[in-house]
């Protein structure tokens, strides 16, 4: 297919909105991130196909047919992108069933390596002492 | 022979469909998971031994002959990596099912564990295998998928943390990969390896670069080099300590074959060499000095395998025939310890209540035997000679120092200073956890006796590290072989297109 302007924006479109919902704290926005990015990229692979009629031997004239493969690409890529999805959500109501929001949450330990460092109180040294655990 | 090369792929997905079927039957599911995975081990030996004799052997699935259909290609670097990876996973499945047997929960098990294991160990084998880029792409989602499921096993709160941002990172390097297969089939209207050696070469060299930044970035995602690991240390602690185990071992790993399979046949030439240099030393060092930071065991680990993720990229970045062999040769020794070092953190757990170094204390006077498991894999992850660790690294530092660049130099530097700081890092565990008296403010430890179905592999696997030494001289000649064959590029596209693409 010659790249149509309209398909390009569309791509860029759905790119750009795609990332800047992955970027929010909250997993449902994330999730609608994940899909908006993976319907752009399907739209990418498709834009890279030769377009033209039904890619069947005796339908089409053989110079004519479309190109077939990225088509079973973004079939693939379907698939995958729905069991994804699907999982995301799964994720998202566990968490807001076990915690009641549904953010997404920093490595907690390394905060509180971080205070530690602040307190200038290292993890435990050589030494036989080191205290209960903090 | 080349009936052999789909088996690895194909054992695994039926086992995966036979126990899913015999759920609430543990005693079928095991004796299915453990036949499967020890067919894939004997056939990946096989495979090995028939590609080290008389080259890489290929398959065209379902009869469809390349370009047009999918090929499996089993080359040595594929071979050897499925030989590794499948003895590993054998390893740890036993020891999975040492761990559920003592853990008592035989009546009432998590039936998806099985089908779930094998399934990833289709997905690795498929991503070893796969000669063209969207089957990568498939192996790749197939192993995630699984390895979501695994981390998020039971589905606890901290596992639900911790696994939402390895799901989404994940996600994310897949959608990447996927669009750079986009623009790669639109630029060369191929995906099969192959066939991309001479197209990609023929392409304006911006557009060039372009395609392997995109695909650089997101296996530099999947195999945690710095400074896109921060995902790594935070999810791989949570699982129980037979999965992570096997992710530590196997996933960023493949992250790494798979830089090394496209930066040696799609981009050779050594363009992104500095990028690449420059990111091995970052992740080499910031790496360790997370870990010397770490006062829990199984993070402390998560680090050290971030940080010698490193020496492998550095291998690649060199290009040359011995850095490459190096890298390879490393490969194999770095999946074989640093599983072998998280199932012993797993026991470490097991017997002494935690894996927190402020928690433990007396170990070595316990269990005499714990200590030794622990002892001999990480001083052959601090790489003290005789180890397999320390002539990865010879060989690595040699490459470097016969590269003679400054980076080069200030990398074979970085790679002293990692490996004297992993030593110190595995010093600190040795006196925190077993060399020091029992820790009297605290709680009296567990004493569970540790089970011997979940000793004997990782027991298995110590030697086999220690094993890696004694056969270090023909592993090293295949590796170096395998390095030549990359390096070469004409066989494997021979392989594939006997008459020329």
């Amino acid at each position: 297919m010659t790249p149509n302007l309209l398909y390009v924006i569309v791509v860029g479109v759905l790119f750009a909105t795609g990332v800047s919902l992955l970027l929010e704290r909250s997993l449902t926005r994330i999730v609608m991130g994940v899909i908006l990015l993976g319907n752009g990229a399907n739209l990418l692979i498709l834009l890279g196909g030769k377009a033209g009629g039904a890619p069947i031997v005796g339908a089409t004239p053989d110079a004519e047919m479309s190109d077939p493969l990225p088509q079973i690409m973004i079939l693939t890529a379907i698939v995958i992108t729905l069991g994804m999805t699907a999982f995301l959500l799964a994720l998202a109501y566990r968490s807001w069933a076990l915690t009641g929001h549904d953010e997404v949450q920093d490595d907690v330990e390394d905060r509180r390596i971080m205070r530690l460092a602040e307190q200038d109180e290292g993890p435990g040294t050589d030494d036989t002492e080191a205290g209960a655990p903090r | 022979m080349t009936f052999l090369v789909p088996l690895p792929v194909v054992m695994p997905l039926i086992g995966a469909a036979l126990t899913l079927m015999m759920a609430g039957k543990p005693r079928a599911q095991r004796t299915v998971s453990l036949t499967v995975l020890t067919g894939t081990l004997l056939v990946s030996i096989a495979l090995l031994v028939l590609s080290t004799m008389d080259g890489p052997l290929v398959v065209a699935v379902g009869g469809w002959v390349a370009p047009l259909g999918i090929v499996l290609v089993a080359d040595q670097l594929a071979a050897l990596m499925l030989v590794v990876s499948s003895a590993v996973t054998v390893c740890v499945l036993v020891y999975s099912i040492g761990q559920g047997m003592a853990d008592g929960n035989e009546e009432t098990p998590l039936s998806i564990y099985h089908p779930t294991y094998l399934i990833l160990t289709a997905g690795v084998t498929n991503a070893f295998l796969a000669g063209d880029l969207f089957n990568l792409y498939v192996g790749f989602e197939i192993l995630l998928v699984a390895s979501y499921v695994l981390l998020t096993l039971g589905g606890t709160e901290n596992r639900i943390r911790a696994g939402t941002t390895y799901v989404v990172v994940s996600l994310v390097s897949s959608l990447i990969f996927l669009t750079a297969i986009g623009l790669v089939y639109a630029a060369t209207g191929t995906l099969n390896l192959a066939q991309l050696v001479g197209r990609l070469d023929a392409l304006p060299d911006s557009l060039r670069l372009m395609l392997q930044g995109m695909l650089l970035l997101a296996f530099g995602i999947k195999a945690a080099v710095f400074p896109l690991s921060a995902w790594l240390p935070d999810s791989y602690p949570t699982a129980p300590a037979p999965v992570t185990a096997v992710f530590a071992g196997l996933l960023t790993k493949i992250g790494v074959y798979a830089i090394i399979r496209t930066e040696t046949l799609l981009f050779p030439g050594g363009r992104a060499a500095n990028l690449l240099m420059v990111a091995a030393l970052l992740t080499m060092v910031i790496g360790i000095l997370g870990a010397v930071a770490q006062s829990d065991i199984k993070r402390l680990l998560s680090f050290t395998l971030i940080s010698h993720i490193g020496y492998l990229l550095f291998g690649v970045g060199l290009s040359t025939r011995l850095g490459l062999a190096s890298a390879i040769f490393y490969v194999v020794h770095h999946i074989t310890i640093q599983t072998t070092l998280f199932l012993t953190a797993g026991l470490i757990e097991r017997r002494g209540g935690s894996t927190g170094l402020e928690r433990l204390g007396g170990l070595a006077r316990l269990s005499p035997l714990l200590a030794g498991l622990f002892f001999v894999p990480a001083l052959n992850l601090a790489g003290i000679p005789p180890f397999s660790g320390f002539i990865g690294k010879i060989g690595l530092l040699q490459a470097g120092a016969d590269d003679g660049g400054p980076l080069a130099w200030s990398l074979v530097a970085g790679g002293v200073l990692t490996s004297l700081l992993t030593l110190y890092a595995i010093a600190r565990v040795w006196n925190l956890a077993f060399w020091r008296g029992p820790n009297p403010a605290l709680p009296e430890a567990s004493r569970a006796l540790l089970p011997r179905l979940m000793v004997a592999p990782t027991l298995a696997l110590v030697v086999l590290g220690v094993g890696l030494t004694v056969v270090a001289g023909p592993l090293f000649d295949i590796s170096d072989q395998a390095a030549g064959y990359l390096l070469e590029r004409s066989g494997y596209v021979h392989a594939v297109f006997p008459e020329g693409p």
